[in-house]
């Protein structure tokens, strides 16, 4: 499938809707896709726990499971991108010379190793899911001449750090859409902590701390500011996170979502 | 408040001589039928018909309760931490050490919080033991700190299977994260520059991160909860 119709598909709101619309029957449809992006829900969690499981299987298995692996397919191409992205981002950087400085030359080779068998990981997952892994784009690590990240070193870590921690809230807005298959929805959470590791790491390479307080990146260009919009919450289903020790501790507990379509945006910046 | 209790003298450990003794490894009292008024959770066995062994629960009420035990741990570790900071700490650890505290303290509540407004099967407040930890000693603290964030997310990363509720998924997945950034941060301050902070002791050649099963890991953190408990649907008995 041609990554740039993906990323636009990803993008429409309508495509959702119209599945559903079709699978009336189907009451958990709302269980995935967006609403896995959505952010607070209110502490009336009581109702559903009291609930029995609601059942994944409907009247209409075929369709159901078709849509759920479309979901969980597109979630999965998402998230291929996003490795390429970053599988090439740190290839190039350690193929400059003389751009990455020798004490931290292990740090990013193990950052680089790891992104490198994500890529080969999420193709074969989509192989065996029946998909044919979307191409690499064409990308443009400058974003139109925005950034020089491979001449200097502090946009190197600058732009290393957004895409880590653009890749925790990405695959975290995807988990809704994996969940209906338990071992994709492993993989992806155990994918989505070594994103996390490598951004705490490259993080307080920064002087920054591992963790995001409020919407601050920590001394980066507005131009990121999408990495870490919403990050200030403290509402996490309707507990005030912020009671105990204010809010940057308590934004800075919880990493956020992003949405499908706004982890698509970021990584269009950085795609020719 | 009224809560009628019954407490077996079965499980009594070796806590008999605890000034709270009515928690859950206090000592055997015969007390059927005794209504106890302003008394507070903390304080009580909720007998839930299975002796006086608490269990997590069924579905994601179970998954809830075992993130809140995880959660309990980490906040006692490191409020023990921070109460008495290792000799020569620096400022910058302290800093972390702090922030740590006040991430698993913020967790905890949070489960207690959500779990309590959706079921009474809340699990109670647990002890811990730190054997062979010295809190005095900084290359101590960071070791168990280091153990218990990657247990924490090995343990989310193992449960998030069992979630049916996805609004339930999304919040484990938005503390894992914060886990293993403690946990990629713990594992730099403990051997600087190197390739530890995201280790191929943790990370496997696809360049996954370790996910455990529950009784594996509960396995694993039995040495630091005193206060037994049984997770009966996944086997922990």
């Amino acid at each position: 499938m041609n990554i740039l119709k993906l990323l636009d598909k990803l993008s429409d709101d309508k495509f959702f809707t119209k599945e559903a619309s079709r699978l009336e029957t189907i009451t958990n449809l709302s269980s995935f896709g967006k609403k896995a992006a959505v952010a607070a829900v209110p502490l009336g969690l009581g109702a559903m726990m009291t609930t029995s499981v609601k059942a994944e299987t409907t009247s209409n298995t075929t369709i159901s499971s078709a849509v759920f692996k479309d979901a969980l397919t597109d979630a999965l191409q998402l998230a291929l991108v996003l490795e390429y992205l970053e599988d090439e981002y740190y290839r190039m950087g350690l193929n400059k010379a003389n751009l990455i400085p020798s004490a931290d030359r292990t740090v990013f080779m193990q950052i680089s190793k790891h992104e490198t068998a994500h890529v080969a990981f999420l193709k074969s997952a989509l192989t065996s899911l029946g998909q044919t892994p979307g191409a690499k784009p064409t990308f443009d690590f400058t974003a139109k001449g925005n950034f020089s990240p491979f001449d200097d070193y502090n946009q190197f870590l600058i732009l290393a750090q957004a895409f880590e921690d653009t890749g925790v809230r990405a695959y975290k807005g995807q988990a809704g859409n994996v969940m209906s298959n338990k071992d994709v929805l492993t993989a992806a959470l155990q994918i989505h902590s070594v994103e996390a590791r490598h951004a705490s790491q490259v993080r307080r390479m920064r002087a920054n701390k591992g963790w995001i307080e409020l919407s601050n990146g920590g001394n980066m260009p507005s131009a990121t500011n999408a990495v870490y919009a919403g990050e200030e919450n403290t509402n996490q289903a309707g507990f005030n996170t912020a009671n105990a020790f204010g809010a940057a501790a308590g934004s800075a507990a919880y990493d956020e979502v992003l949405s499908g379509s706004d982890a698509t945006a970021i990584a269009s910046l950085f795609i020719a | 408040m009224k809560k009628t209790i019954s407490v077996s003298n079965q499980g009594a450990t070796l806590d008999t001589g605890r000034r709270n003794f009515l928690k859950l490894s206090g000592v055997g009292l015969a007390l059927a039928g005794l209504a106890l008024v302003g008394c507070n959770d903390d304080d009580l066995i909720m007998d839930n018909g299975s002796g006086n062994v608490f269990d997590l629960g069924k579905g994601d009420t179970g998954v809830l309760n075992y993130a809140y035990a995880l959660e309990q741990l980490e906040a006692d570790f490191y409020t023990k931490v921070v109460n008495n900071f290792y000799s020569g700490i620096s400022s910058v650890e302290k800093e972390l050490f702090t922030d740590l505290y006040h991430h698993e303290v913020i967790h905890r509540d949070f489960f207690k919080a959500a779990i309590s407004g959706a079921t009474s099967n809340v699990l109670p407040t647990l002890e811990f033991q730190y054997p062979g930890v010295n809190f005095n000693d900084r290359n101590s603290v960071l070791a168990t700190a280091k153990a218990l964030e990657d247990t924490g997310v090995a343990a989310y990363n193992g449960a998030g299977r069992y979630i049916t509720n996805p609004d339930y998924l999304v919040i484990a997945g938005k503390i894992v994260s914060v886990e293993a950034r403690h946990a990629s941060a713990i594992r730099n301050l403990i051997n600087p520059g190197s390739a530890d902070f995201s280790g191929d002791d943790v990370i496997n050649a696809n360049g996954l991160d370790l996910a455990k099963e529950p009784k594996d890991i509960v396995a694993v953190a039995a040495g630091f909860i005193k206060t037994p408990f049984t997770w009966k649907e996944r086997g922990i008995s």
